[in-house]
């Protein structure tokens, strides 16, 4: 180190991080104290109507990962009966191509993030795991359920 | 007729202490401070690893280990337990007697060194007559423990940081001594205590400021303190002398080198802050809040500053501390001979003016080679 | 005198502290000097490039995020720039404001990282990684507002992008950019002019401008050598000609250089930001594009200027709904073929501090 400046900018340094010390810190302790995320949040897990859905498949052929697996069967009235539904989150990437492509709105990003499992078996959901009616669906791409979610904490405004 | 001499009271009469208010000369005083030595080793070094987590967590924007008990005091305790229980694994490369050994001669000097260090008026084990050289030569031996390490681990990043380590030693070591010895010259004496008797007027930092800056400098780069911990050196070497340890036998090192660290703050407090000097409070207290200060500002530097590289560190010792170490001794004799008795309190500015002047012109000469090797 | 020992090989990698991911250095030492280099890619292969043929072409965006995973959004954009210009599509107004924005900020949270860790390399233990981050984590909060993730975003749609900035987004925008601001100017002051790191970093790891001119080298490293080459400037795509910004350039090409131009492209790119803020008009997003993409025979390249350099995809299609070839030029890649020149004389921690000032992805360098 040449001391062109006589250790000034060590002087410096030490000023920052002194001013850093007594700086509130951001950290948040996770699970005793929680921020509220993006109402945009992409949970890894997929919700579903089953009122909506008429068994397209779009979700399953847009999917990037394929595993969306779905069976459907004529029912009355012109229509299909869903018969199977399941999606193997494990594998999803959760990119949220499947909640976009699908025509009637019948598939949602879910809006929960503490999804981990013991067995990969229960990684994979049925029908059943993902009714809208059990689950709280996420704002990405539903802009209309925007403002039921409470609004995301931002960093930004917080106090120092 | 042969004359008996009086062996006991001859023998210890230049041994004992030269204890005013602790009544030294007793068996059960190597008692107490053996055990009181050892008790303070570990809990100082369980401090000052929860003060170094937990302060340089602050400086760099972090919580710090917040879990365990209040404030998290007792991570350290439950780290401790969980190095006991875990399995040391030795590597097929180890040369194992020696990969054993290292620990424990990297961490027995660091006790060692406590003998001299008084914690009140002649409260210490053994007010050595040679006090500083003893606590410089003893601290030394850890030297060997590393390259001990590095060298039977069978590991080249070991190897590596053994060999970083026992050449910023072997540097470090003499502008170390050279400004030990200006307050050496200023208190008349090797004892640390004689020595901490001496600053009751005022404390030596004041005297001797170049001294002190480059005792702090100088033992920075000693105990691989950041900015000069080559030989650790987390996003080069992974760990070290020490990157093949597990275990108990790596607790061993981290004692050692946190002691060490202990030792270092506590010479420093003693021999420039006026060790257990100090008004109003207990001698003993005096000198804690002495060594936790030194030991902030040693957490703070490590906080800031980015890491040296090897020959940047030898010139630091070779073509800036030394000259400037020299200088320091030469003024402090000058000084020492010119008031014979006392110096007189008007030095305190020269000595603080001809610092400042000193390490302008230091650092407007000192320049580093090229970094570049052609291969 | 010249004291030789014999040298030795040392095995850096490929799980390292300071590899940024799994790379492997094969480095052969002579006492603390490094004689010569072997780098050793592919421990992080996943084959995007194959895996894209089988997608159709909007399945590939998420692909594409996971390329240089700290700048996922220059990624998205150069590949829908692609795809856009193989199938002819237009972009909405809205659409390529929004794109520039969330570029800009993705360039500010890239270089925040690639400062960081740079700094963490030359052994500033941690502080300013963690400040950096801290930092960063502003820009995530505003990625996760947008698209509802904080680091992969898949953001980029063809023909636009995939949803509208919400109502607080921009209030929020407009906050951060004066905070960012002045904390840049704060970081500066920590260790700009620190004496440790000028002597770490300045004069270290020189790459000669020809030699990153042959080498197709690009982005920051590039820039550090004196060379002014911005695709923003030199070849502007989205919108990128309605803003006003300088290129930062460094003088000789050493760690140092690269290390403040990413600085100060930060700053250029709150300029950026602030201008698009103020310009960005209201209407679509998203033009009228069909959800299976099927572009015309033949091919197209596009490149955006991202942070670690030039992105490049060159997209062909046979007409089908999935891209029949689709190449990445990436810029890490490049980069690092001139790490053995530049390593070769310096010691063991200039090697790691070289490296660090590329300021390299792995997810990139192997695809």
């Amino acid at each position: 180190m040449k001391f062109e400046r006589y250790g000034i900018g060590i002087a410096k340094g030490l000023t920052v991080t002194m001013r850093n010390l007594l700086r509130r810190r951001i950290t948040t302790q996770y699970p005793e104290q929680r921020l509220t995320v993006s109402r945009r949040t992409r949970g890894n897990e997929l919700v579903w109507s089953k009122e909506k859905c008429t068994g397209c498949a779009t979700c399953a052929k847009t999917c990037p990962q394929g595993v969306i697996h779905i069976v459907t069967s004529p029912g009355e009235e012109n229509s299909y009966e869903v018969e199977e539904f399941e999606v193997d989150t494990g594998y999803c990437i959760s990119c949220g191509l499947c909640v976009e492509a699908c025509p009637y709105d019948a598939l949602y990003m879910s809006y929960a993030f503490e999804l981990a499992r013991y067995r990969r078996g229960e990684l994979v959901l049925s029908r059943n795991d993902m009714l809208i009616e059990n689950k709280q669906a996420s704002a990405y791409f539903r802009p209309e359920i925007s403002e039921t979610l409470p609004e995301q904490e931002l960093l930004i405004d917080r106090k120092e | 007729m042969m004359v008996v001499p009086n062996i006991t009271a001859d023998a210890f009469r230049h041994f004992a202490p030269v204890a005013s208010d602790w009544p030294g000369n007793e068996w059960w005083h190597w008692l107490v401070f053996t055990v009181i030595i050892i008790v303070f080793i570990l809990v100082m070094v369980i401090i000052f690893i929860y003060l170094e987590r937990r302060i340089i967590a602050w400086f760099a924007a972090r919580i710090g280990p917040n879990r365990t008990g209040p404030f998290g005091v007792f991570q350290n305790i439950a780290a401790a337990l969980k190095l006991l229980l875990k399995e040391g694994v030795n590597p097929t490369n180890a040369d194992i007697l020696i990969f054993w050994l290292a620990p424990i001669v990297v961490f027995a000097p660091v006790i060692a060194v406590f003998a001299v260090v008084p914690f009140q008026d002649g409260a210490l084990l053994k007010d050595l007559n040679i006090g500083i050289l003893f606590v410089i030569a003893i601290s030394s031996i850890s030297t060997i423990g590393v390259f001990m390490a590095g060298w039977s681990s069978g590991n080249k990043y070991s190897m590596l940081g053994a060999m970083r380590m026992i050449a910023a030693v072997v540097s470090y070591e003499i502008p170390v001594v050279l400004a030990l010895a200006g307050v050496v010259m200023l208190a008349g004496s090797l004892s640390l205590n004689d020595i901490v008797v001496a600053q009751e007027r005022v404390p030596f930092i004041l005297l001797q400021p170049l001294g002190f800056l480059l005792l702090f400098v100088g033992g920075c780069a000693e105990i691989n303190r950041s900015p000069f911990d080559l030989m650790e050196a987390d996003s080069e070497l992974v760990a070290g002398f020490h990157t093949e340890y597990s275990g108990i036998k790596w607790a061993m090192f981290f004692l050692g080198e946190f002691g060490e660290m202990v030792v270092m703050a506590t010479l420093i407090a003693t021999l420039f802050l006026g060790g257990w000097q100090g008004p109003g409070l207990p001698p003993w207290l005096w000198l804690l809040i002495k060594i936790f200060i030194v030991d902030f500002v040693m957490i703070w530097t490590r906080a800031t500053l980015p890491r040296v590289r090897i020959d940047q560190l030898m010139a630091l010792a070779w073509k800036f501390m030394f000259p400037l170490a020299l200088v320091n001794l030469i003024v402090t004799a000058i000084q020492v001979l010119a008031w014979p008795d006392a110096l007189p309190l008007y030095v305190i500015p020269i000595n603080w003016v001809i610092t400042v002047m000193l390490v302008l012109l230091g650092s407007k000469l000192f320049k580093l080679g090229w970094g570049r090797v052609e291969v | 005198m010249q004291l030789r020992t014999e040298p030795f090989v040392l095995n850096i990698g490929p799980v390292h502290p300071s590899t940024h991911g799994v790379f492997r250095m094969r480095a052969t030492l002579d006492g603390e000097v490094v004689v010569d280099l072997e780098p050793v890619f592919g421990y992080l292969h996943r084959g995007i490039e194959k895996l894209a043929e089988e997608r159709t072409y909007s399945g590939v965006i998420p692909l594409t995020d996971r390329l240089d995973y700290v700048a996922s959004i220059t990624n998205n954009l150069a590949y829908v720039l692609a795809v856009e210009k193989l199938a002819g599509i237009t972009v909405p107004e809205r659409a390529e404001y929004i794109r520039v924005i969330t570029s800009e900020m993705q360039r500010i949270a890239a270089h925040l990282v690639s400062v960081g860790s740079f700094l963490n390399d030359a052994g500033a233990y941690f502080t300013p990684f963690l400040y950096m981050y801290r930092e960063r984590e502003n820009i995530v909060d505003l990625f996760d507002m947008l698209c509802g993730q904080r680091l992969l975003y898949s953001y980029m749609r063809i023909g636009g992008v995939s949803q509208d900035l919400p109502d607080e987004f921009l209030p929020a925008l407009r906050k951060f950019i004066p905070h960012m601001r002045s904390r840049i100017n704060e970081y500066d002051w920590l260790l700009k002019e620190n004496e440790i790191l000028l002597a770490r970093a300045k004069g270290v790891g020189i790459l000669p401008r020809e030699t990153a001119i042959s080498i197709g080298a690009s982005g920051p490293v590039l820039r550090g050598c004196g060379v002014k080459w911005d695709l923003r400037k030199a070849d502007p795509y989205s919108i990128y000609d309605r803003f006003e910004f300088d290129i930062p350039t460094g003088i000789q090409g050493d760690c140092y250089d690269r290390y403040r131009v990413r600085v100060e492209e930060m700053r250029q790119s709150l300029r950026i930001l602030e201008q698009a803020v103020e310009q960005i008009p209201a209407g679509e997003i998203r033009g009228d594009v069909p959800q299976l993409v099927r572009p015309p025979a033949g091919e197209a390249y596009a490149h955006v200027e991202g942070p670690t350099g030039e992105v490049g995809f060159h997209v062909v299609s046979d007409g089908s709904i999935a891209p029949y070839r689709c190449h990445i030029r990436a810029p890490s890649l490049m980069n690092l073929t001139a790490l053995k020149d530049m390593i070769v004389g310096w010691k063991v921690q200039d090697l790691i501090l070289i490296f660090g000032s590329f300021a390299i992805t792995m997810g990139e360098v192997d695809r």
